[in-house]
């Protein structure tokens, strides 16, 4: 069980960095008017890493599945707030962010939050 | 100055539609699902008739679509601000959740769950503070 949700955590994880790196190289999109969201979207669906993301996410996705098909949901869904925090530490390694020790505090204050949110 | 406050307002405008989205397409999704019914029968013949009611049915289209612009919010959002401020900011979704739910249907929140929401909201509160930027992307464009 702790497999399956190292593999929903980090796979997530991975999917979220990759997609934010894929953004991230598209570069800010300063207009929502529909049709440059539009344009945005086309070049986003071009990039190897959005879709390296999406696989990734899909795999973390059917991981929680098969997780909950037979895990208690009071385990598996809290633990999956752990994600913030990895997420945190992969986006200051490997996408370079700046995370402040205010932003550190809030990262788990608010895994601590959904963990006890999901836990009852 | 002026710029730098249109996209603050930019940002806070698509976590809105993320967490609204999410939620709509996951209680959408949810409601079609039911209305299938519970897979009993995995026989490749039972699966297909499961397969053309799901794909049929309403609700899942409108809950898929939901979760089209959640993500396509998402992908917007993070091509300018960083992944370590939309993904604990995101979170004030579960807390709305469960105060909405305290609020109209008259659910019961138990004390835990109060720390819960109390946790998620300093927590969002604390990130919101801090710079939603702290890389420079390669170029600018549109």
């Amino acid at each position: 069980m702790i497999l399956f949700i190292a593999v929903v955590v980090f796979a997530g994880t991975a999917g979220d960095l990759s997609v934010s790196h894929a953004m991230k190289k598209i570069g800010h999109v300063e207009t929502l008017r529909p049709t440059s969201i539009w344009n945005v979207m086309l070049r986003a669906f071009r990039m190897g890493w959005l879709w390296i993301g999406i696989g990734l996410m899909a795999l973390s996705f059917f991981s929680l599945l098969a997780l909950l098909s037979w895990a208690d949901v009071s385990i598996v869904v809290p633990a999956t707030a752990l994600s913030y925090v990895t997420a945190a530490f992969g986006a200051k390694y490997l996408l370079r962010e700046k995370v402040a020790p205010l932003r550190w505090a809030g990262v788990f204050l608010v895994c601590a939050g959904v963990a006890l949110l999901s836990l009852s | 100055m002026r710029r730098e406050q249109k996209t603050r307002n930019r940002t806070y405008l698509l976590l809105a539609s993320m967490v609204s989205f999410s939620s709509l397409g996951n209680v959408l999704l949810s409601r079609g699902m039911k209305q299938v019914g519970e897979i009993v029968d995995f026989s490749p013949l039972a699966l297909i008739s499961v397969f053309s009611k799901t794909f049929t049915n309403a609700s899942v289209w409108l809950g898929i679509s939901s979760l089209l612009v959640f993500f396509v919010s998402y992908l917007l959002v993070l091509s300018w601000a960083d992944l370590s401020y939309v993904q604990p900011a995101s979170a004030i979704g579960y807390a709305m959740v469960a105060l909405l739910g305290y609020l109209l249907l008259g659910e019961s929140v138990s004390p835990m769950r109060w720390i819960g929401v109390v946790f998620i909201c300093g927590g969002v509160a604390l990130v919101g503070g801090t710079d939603a930027r702290t890389t420079r992307s390669s170029r600018e464009c549109e």
